[in-house]
């Protein structure tokens, strides 16, 4: 019996080895597979169980927590979420996170190893730092500007300064209420639904996510080729371009929207927009320098991150010379972000030096102490300061006697395009109204600001369309605003018929 | 818990030395068994509220007060017994105690651990009125076929009382349900053990030879598997498979050491193995534990959610190594039974697998003292029982543990003394008792003090 006895307990004795050797699988082996699984709420109750970080524009907090009292107990708040949603984006508790919430969620959530007092420290302990702040380049007057002036209509804003590459206004519309998506509950799951099934399009951030064709705007591009390529000796001397111009190798004839551009010197054909002056610059400067300038720009780039992911602007690099001409000035396959018309702007103002564009300026601890700071980072020199400078005059020629003088600042020297994309099947579709421009005030050593405006139903009329009259005002009260020359409140300048001198063109 | 030094007492005994009582080294024992759940208990308002919670002197001193007493009862009425049972009771009861008080603070609406310390009380009281009256388990052999029937009785009167949870194993009386299974476990073992130690000799020698098993004669065996077979039919009916796994487990162990047979085992197994296959296949209930066991996260991947099980393997992954500390944890995501069933996987999540493997090693030392107790006894009734009352211990804690860990399908089964549930604290007071009672003339008898 004494020997059966033992044989007993030894099988007692492996049913609790097989116990702790299966604890051990479950709990060390497992534990992370485990932990991740996405059914698990633990990594989501740790998440929301402090207060997230915020996200600061001009010194000041736009967005905040809630405590819920709920299993998951903090809900984001934001104190102008319309108005900041292109740059703050979402932090849901039920669809996850988007923009700068997204890319800085690790600072937010205080899971970010440098905000612990030692790195590895918040491992060691199991614990979770406060949520740090993320301090953004935002001009919190530009942005309001950039939104009051876009209104009801669609279109997106991008601002930056030249020398640094600091996101001044980053405005999408229409916009929504980040706040409505923040928590889990029904009325969530119906805020999502209804923003997801507009066909307007809310949740989509128009200045960074949305390319369009970009139209007369890119004769700036083709015009910095040209000169830099030596294309174009003397901006004043009359070239050789017919009108109509009929596309090499094609039938197919383009024409313009404004008279005496047969045989015009460049910067007139600049000023006035003349289609037929710059496809021509563009096929006679040949692909590889259009592209390659392009490309300087920032076209073609689909890993640039300010820090949100910004989507490629595009520049074909293989066409014949017909598609050559219409991507010259802006048209064929051509598209691009407003922020990058927007960098296409800076880098003329800025002497050629593309500086890498960013949204966050610092980030810090959640008493202040910084975390990481972003420096001024220059990407390409895109064209030489001598280009620079002689697309800076036929920027200034634009609005001073062309078709940007809505845009003109009384105190500042501004420098602009203007742009008015045909798309649609057959170009039927309402054209899109553009503006790019940047501003110096007098006295000051460089320009502060450089705009891209877009405007994507400017008006219900078609022959109303156009960057000049739609676009350009908007970023005349950005370009204001961040001069800080915004004199008091005048007349909305699109009804300022005395301003245009030439209302009737639209290139 | 091999039982490999239990026999080194017999040929070092003298008679004519006085055996030490180790009455010291229980007390002492006790005091840390004490005031480890006070630390626990304190731990945990540290945790949840951030201050000491207003009963821990009360708690300690209730604990306290309760272990006294059942130490003095020992200390008066079996002196010899072995000094680690009653601290290691104390222990687990304490730390369910603190357990079941911290999933208490997540259902404010439903309290749990003020009727668990009432239960707990009640147990002791138990304890101590068997260890004071029971003056030799051997008298505990007379009452062999009054256990049975009590046995039955109690199986099955939830049988008219309505199902509770799919499982028709509770008698609800006034504001208490019972678990009536839970009594009938000690009873089931004291008659296995009567009724093996008499007829242990007509079960292995005698009967037909068949191949190489020995058949015993149907007079002996006819009423025992009678036995067995209406106690599993009635714990199939109630769809307690546990229990019934349980009696099962018990009634093979048993047969094996009392007859020195393989064959029982092996036949054992086979008739488990059929009784698996056939209740897994047919039984909904049963079968869906079998389809939860083998595919936990079935559930998530079709949307609906975890179920139980995964909750609990979340939970106990969320352990680790450390644990994330008394009310640091999220267990109470298991929902249902997070206080009964699933109580290890609040201490497997907030105590790690530190704290799981030392909970877990507490019963294999609990255990292990009972067969100790076993093999020191030279009478076969006594080393039946002991070993029965120890092997009841194991089998529910490797059902309850592998069922909670997905080591082995989940059976409805309370973890002894942690789990919430009177009943089940009850008998398990009752088993420490017995243990110690059984213990007590296992040492006494090498004592030249006791008699021979």
């Amino acid at each position: 019996m004494t020997s059966c006895i033992r044989r007993a307990a030894i099988v007692c004795a492996l049913l609790l080895v097989a116990l702790l050797v299966n604890a051990t699988r479950i709990q060390v082996f497992q534990a992370g597979s485990y932990e991740d699984n996405p059914a698990n709420r633990r990594q989501a109750i740790a998440r929301y169980a402090q207060a997230r970080g915020d996200i600061l524009v001009g010194g000041t907090p736009v967005t905040s927590s809630e405590d819920t009292g709920e299993q998951l107990r903090f809900e984001r708040r934001y104190s102008d979420g319309p108005l900041y949603a292109p740059v703050t984006g979402y932090a849901s508790q039920a669809y996850g996170t988007s923009l700068l919430e997204n890319t800085e969620d690790e600072v937010l959530s205080g899971t970010d190893p440098l905000l612990g007092p030692i790195p590895g420290w918040n491992d060691l302990t199991r614990d979770r730092s406060p949520g740090g702040r993320v301090v953004t380049t935002i001009n919190a007057a530009a942005q309001q500007a950039a939104y009051r002036g876009l209104g009801s209509r669609k279109g997106a804003v991008a601002a930056i300064e030249p020398a640094t590459g600091r996101i001044l206004a980053l405005v999408s519309t229409p916009s929504y209420d980040p706040g409505r998506l923040s928590g889990n509950g029904d009325s969530v799951k119906e805020a999502w639904a209804q923003l997801n099934a507009d066909p307007e399009k809310p949740l989509l951030n128009r200045a960074i996510h949305q390319t369009y064709p970009p139209g007369s705007t890119f004769k700036v591009v083709t015009a910095a080729a040209a000169l830099e390529e030596g294309v174009v000796g003397d901006v004043d001397r009359p070239t050789d371009s017919p009108d109509p111009y009929t596309l090499p190798g094609s039938e197919s004839r383009l024409s313009n929207e404004v008279d005496d551009c047969e045989d015009a010197p460049v910067r007139y054909a600049f000023e006035w927009s003349c289609n037929t002056v710059f496809a021509k610059l563009g096929v006679e400067t040949g692909l590889d320098a259009m592209a390659g300038m392009a490309q300087r720009l920032g076209f073609n780039d689909g890993g640039l991150t300010i820090p949100l992911p910004v989507s490629a602007s595009n520049f074909d690099t293989k066409m014949d010379d017909a598609q050559l001409a219409l991507s010259s000035v802006g048209q064929f396959d051509t598209r691009a972000t407003p922020l990058q018309m927007a960098m296409v702007a800076a880098a003329v103002a800025n002497g050629g030096s593309v500086k890498s564009p960013r949204l966050v300026d610092r980030t810090t601890t959640d008493d202040g102490s910084t975390v990481r700071t972003a420096g001024v980072r220059t990407l390409r020199q895109a064209m030489s300061p001598s280009t620079a400078a002689q697309l800076r005059e036929l920027m200034t020629g634009a609005v001073e006697e062309g078709t940007g003088s809505n845009a003109a600042i009384p105190g500042a020297t501004v420098g602009g395009k203007t742009g008015t994309a045909q798309h649609g099947v057959g170009n039927t579709g309402t054209p899109y109204a553009w503006f790019i421009s940047w501003a110096q005030a007098d006295g000051a050593p460089e320009p502060a600001v450089a705009v891209a405006v877009v405007v994507e139903d400017a008006a219900a009329n078609r022959a109303e369309i156009s960057g000049g009259g739609s676009a350009a005002p908007i970023a005349k009260a950005v370009m204001e605003t961040v001069l800080n020359l915004r004199a008091t409140p005048r007349p909305d300048p699109r009804r300022d018929a005395s301003a245009g001198g030439r209302p009737a063109h639209r290139h | 818990m091999t039982g490999t030094t239990a026999d080194t007492a017999a040929p070092t005994a003298i008679p004519a030395v006085r055996l030490p009582r180790r009455r010291g080294t229980e007390l002492g024992l006790l005091v840390l068994a004490v005031l480890l759940p006070v630390y626990g208990y304190c731990a945990v308002g540290l945790a949840k509220s951030g201050s000491i919670p207003p009963g821990a002197a009360g708690y300690g001193a209730g604990l306290g007060a309760l272990a006294l007493l059942a130490h003095l009862a020992v200390r008066i009425r079996a002196p010899y017994a072995d000094p680690l049972l009653l601290p290691i009771a104390v222990l687990l009861n304490g730390i369910g105690l603190v357990l079941i008080y911290r999933l208490d603070l997540e259902t404010p609406a439903d309290r749990a651990a003020p009727t668990q310390l009432v239960w707990s009380t009640l147990g002791v009281g138990l304890f101590i009125a068997v260890v004071v009256l029971v003056r030799d388990h051997r008298v505990l052999q007379r009452y062999a076929y009054l256990s049975v029937a009590g046995a039955l009785l109690l199986l099955m009167a939830p049988i008219f009382f309505p199902a509770v949870n799919g499982a028709k194993i509770w008698i609800r009386l006034g504001g208490f349900s019972i678990q009536p299974g839970e009594f009938a476990k000690v009873l089931l073992a004291v008659f296995f053990a009567s009724y093996l130690a008499a007829n242990r000799h007509a079960l292995a020698y005698t009967g037909r030879r068949v191949w190489k098993l020995q058949l015993p004669t149907g007079r002996v065996l006819g009423p025992i598997v009678a036995i067995w077979l209406f106690s599993v039919g009635v714990l199939v009916l109630e769809r307690d498979l546990g229990t019934s796994m349980l009696f099962f487990g018990l009634f093979v162990i048993l047969l094996y050491v009392a007859t020195g047979r393989t064959g029982w085992v092996a036949v054992g197994l086979l008739l488990a193995a059929l009784g698996a296959f056939a209740v897994g296949g047919l039984e909904p209930h049963v079968h869906s534990r079998i389809e939860d066991w083998l595919h936990p996260f079935a559930s998530i991947d079709a949307g609906q959610g975890p179920g139980q099980l995964a909750q609990s393997l979340f939970a106990f992954s969320a352990g680790g190594m450390l644990g994330t500390g008394l009310g640091l944890g999220h267990s109470i995501l298991i929902g249902f039974a997070a206080k009964s069933d699933f109580i290890l996987a609040t201490a497997g999540e907030e105590l790690g697998l530190t704290g799981l493997s030392a909970i877990i090693l507490l019963y294999g030392l609990l255990v292990e003292r009972g067969f100790r107790a076993g093999l020191a006894l030279r009478e076969p009734f006594g080393r039946l029982l002991s070993l029965g009352l120890a092997s009841i211990v194991a089998l529910q804690v490797f059902v309850i543990t592998g069922g909670v860990t997905g080591l082995i399908p989940l059976t409805g089964m309370a973890m002894p003394f942690l789990a919430q549930g009177g009943s089940s604290v009850v008998t398990n007071w009752i088993i420490v008792a017995l243990l110690i009672r059984i213990s007590d003339s296992a040492r006494s008898q090498y004592d030249g003090t006791a008699p021979p």
